[in-house]
């Protein structure tokens, strides 16, 4: 049975769309078929940060619309081809998007695939209610900040109350993705605590990710990070997390960037 | 900057997370957020009350403050005046 699963946040740059990447990739990487959908009706970035820019020919509206076949319009990674991406539209208006067209689209790609990954556009009007309405799981992605975790909050609220699943009385499955994570900084009380977040929001985590230079890295080439470099540290965080999404019990960690001799040595890398 | 802005500096993080816990808590009441509690606590309460006295629907206020070691539930029930009884 395939599941629907919503990355969201509210605010704009926490890491959805990075996140979205790397949770695609890994679940693909573990064998699982996976699409990514771009929700960002206008501002769509999913296409970039996974390196199929050059090749978005349709898009989510013209699939809705009926302009497009389903298959036209999915782009298959050149690495990995069991996973998808459907494509956000650049120069459509959101409104374009239909409720009754999303939830079609959804059904159709629930039977191609064992995970929909939707990425959320930040905000709480349309697009982004659209992104998590018809999701069976929702990872909410936040910084140790005061403006992220004020606006997860109300995002989780909007989970509990505008989804499919909560109108129907039933739950949510919530989980708390905490990114940009600098435990130096934490244990210093520079920045919030993992607990600290956790207590405020009160829904259970899925993993924590480092801050780490190989993020940036791997979007500069259009790559997931976990496929980029899964060796790194925010790659082993993305793999664990995929694990407790799929049930699994793993113990929660902070993976850094593992440097080698070289790397100790000269700091940092040309790539 | 003196010796103790000196070492007080650092920690922002627990100022952090007390105006958060202080902004949500009263967000979460207005807005409905992420737990409907208070508002069901609310509604009780007003049924309850109301069952012996009449009670106006914005005269019963409940407020959570959770604290790190410390967490209260404050309730107010604000009755009507005599004359309001009288009528």
């Amino acid at each position: 049975m395939a599941k629907v699963l919503v990355v969201t946040s509210g605010k704009g740059g926490v890491g959805k769309t990075t996140s979205t990447a790397a949770l695609g990739g890994a679940l693909a990487q573990g064998g699982d078929k996976v699409c990514v959908i771009d929700f960002d009706v206008g501002l769509r970035n999913l296409d970039l940060v996974m390196g199929a820019e050059r090749r978005v020919v349709f898009d989510l509206i013209n699939v809705v619309q009926g302009d497009a076949k389903l298959s036209q319009a999915l782009i298959r990674d050149k690495r990995l081809e069991n996973l998808s991406l459907l494509p956000a539209s650049q120069t459509r208006d959101k409104d374009a998007l239909t409720e009754e067209g999303v939830a079609r689209v959804l059904n159709d790609l629930r039977e191609k695939f064992d995970w929909i990954v939707c990425d959320s556009p930040a905000g709480i009007e349309r697009g982004a209610t659209l992104a998590m309405r018809h999701a069976d799981v929702a990872v909410v992605v936040t910084n140790p900040e005061v403006s992220s975790v004020r606006d997860s909050d109300r995002i989780i609220g909007l989970l509990d109350s505008k989804t499919e699943k909560a109108e129907k009385g039933e739950r949510i499955e919530k989980h708390l993705l905490l990114t940009r994570y600098d435990q130096a900084r934490a244990e210093r009380g520079e920045m919030l605590k993992k607990e600290d977040v956790l207590e405020i929001l009160s829904i259970p985590l899925l993993g924590i990710i480092p801050e780490s230079e190989e993020v940036l890295r791997a979007s500069n080439v259009g790559s997931p990070v976990t496929l980029n470099n899964p060796n790194s540290g925010p790659a082993r965080a993305y793999f664990d997390a995929v694990r407790r999404l799929k049930g699994e019990s793993v113990e929660m960690m902070i993976p850094s960037d593992k440097k080698g001799l070289f790397g100790k040595l000269f700091g940092r890398r040309a790539a | 900057m003196n010796l103790m802005s000196f070492f007080n500096r650092r920690t922002s993080a627990p100022v952090a997370r007390e105006r958060l816990q202080i902004l949500l808590a009263h967000e979460r009441g207005i807005v409905g957020g992420k737990s409907d509690l208070l508002a069901q606590l609310r509604e009780e309460i007003l049924a309850v009350v109301g069952k012996h006295l009449s009670i106006e629907r914005d005269n019963v206020q409940v407020k959570m403050n959770r604290g790190a070691d410390l967490s209260t539930l404050e309730i107010e029930v604000e009755l009507p005046g005599p004359e309001v009884v009288r009528v």
